[in-house]
């Protein structure tokens, strides 16, 4: 996971940028504003370094380290959904509907939080392994559906904010990634350790990557036919 | 089985998102329009830049000064406009409108990359004149 000289070179590039998004917006005067990226960007870099620290202290082939970097990541994916839930917010934000999207949030996370102790409860004699991987693949697998949703949304009530897109466009891809992965995880567990080994701390640098050049680069005021693209593409 | 058909949708969703991420990087660049010192030191003649002319641009952009804002734009659309090539060659024969269309993004991929050709040299001629500023 941290072990290798590129494991290390991947972790640190992946906690700069995420310092990176939060210290921009803190400069920006836009912290607030991006309240759940910025917080899930600090969480993300909190965890970098626990994980980093845990790696030290029990070495990278302890129990302890394997359960550390797992369960941090789910808790930082279901976080992810408050990302998403802000993002809806966002685009619901001229109907007057938000108080049904924080219902329907509520709802969403309790569901999750359901779910992940009756999947939780049901493995507890073997929480490693193959269930580590099965639960990982379903958590992101909800994110690549609300993530359409909300693209689908976006498309719908004709989004023209460009950093919204881009910033929702670069989740959906993570998402998407991640749920991949974890199902070839899951398919072949023998490809595990050559292949999602090093392709998952690759797909977390691409979230901070993609949001940190989305913040440099688009101007919040910039606007963009998200119709053409679609229209484009077919 | 549940497993496998969270694979193909996620690949089929990855796919689409990710197209329509480079698709909103492209976005941009289409607006703005190429200088003639940039179609000159291209070798862009016509008022379209060919599909094929992007790994030349590209080559012309790596030789100017590193702006440092635009070096992951270019590598996003990089990978994009390869995965279009190998999509195009394999359709070619067999889905000509498949074909038109990769052929398409890949002509809006060597715009973006005359585009930041354009940039990269405004830069290298504001630092150049800079520092015979400096000098006097």
């Amino acid at each position: 996971m941290l072990g290798s000289y590129i494991d290390r070179v991947i972790w640190l590039a992946g906690f700069l940028l995420e310092i990176y998004v939060v210290v921009y917006s803190l400069y920006k005067k836009s912290f607030l504003r991006n309240i759940a990226i910025n917080f899930y960007m600090l969480c993300e870099a909190a965890v970098t370094c626990g994980l980093y620290f845990c790696m030290r202290r029990y070495g990278q082939n302890s129990p302890t380290y394997g359960y550390y970097y797992y369960y941090t990541d789910r808790l930082l994916t279901i976080l992810m959904f408050w990302v998403i839930i802000r993002f809806y917010q966002q685009v619901f934000s001229e109907m007057q509907v938000s108080k049904y999207v924080r219902q329907a949030a509520v709802m969403l996370l309790l569901a999750t939080a359901f779910f992940s102790y009756a999947v939780v409860h049901e493995n507890r004699g073997h929480l490693t392994g193959r269930f580590i991987i099965e639960f990982g693949q379903n958590l992101y697998f909800v994110g690549v559906v609300l993530t359409y949703l909300l693209w689908g949304t976006i498309l719908k009530l004709r989004e023209t904010r460009a950093r919204l897109v881009q910033l929702v466009l670069a989740l959906g891809v993570y998402f998407s990634a991640a749920a991949g992965s974890y199902a070839i995880g899951n398919l072949f567990p023998h490809l595990y350790l050559p292949f999602l080994r090093f392709l998952l701390p690759v797909l977390g640098l691409w979230l901070p990557l993609a949001w940190a050049y989305t913040f440099t680069r688009v101007p919040e005021d910039a606007r963009l036919a998200t119709a053409s693209l679609v229209a484009r593409a077919r | 089985m549940i497993a496998a058909l969270i694979f193909v949708i996620s690949v089929a969703a990855l796919l689409q998102f990710f197209v329509l991420h480079c698709r909103s990087i492209l976005a941009y660049t289409r607006r703005v329009e190429l200088s003639d010192r940039v179609r000159e030191v291209a070798g862009i003649a016509a008022a379209n830049v060919a599909a094929s002319d992007f790994d030349r641009i590209v080559e012309l952009v790596r030789l100017c000064p590193e702006r440092g804002d635009d070096r992951k734009e270019i590598r996003v659309v990089g990978t994009y406009y390869s995965l279009l090539d190998f999509l195009g060659r394999i359709t070619r024969s067999v889905t000509p409108k498949i074909a038109a269309w990769t052929e398409n993004e890949r002509r809006s991929c060597s715009y973006f990359a005359a585009v930041a050709l354009d940039r990269r040299i405004s830069y290298s001629r504001d630092l150049f004149t800079q520092q015979v500023a400096d000098r006097l």
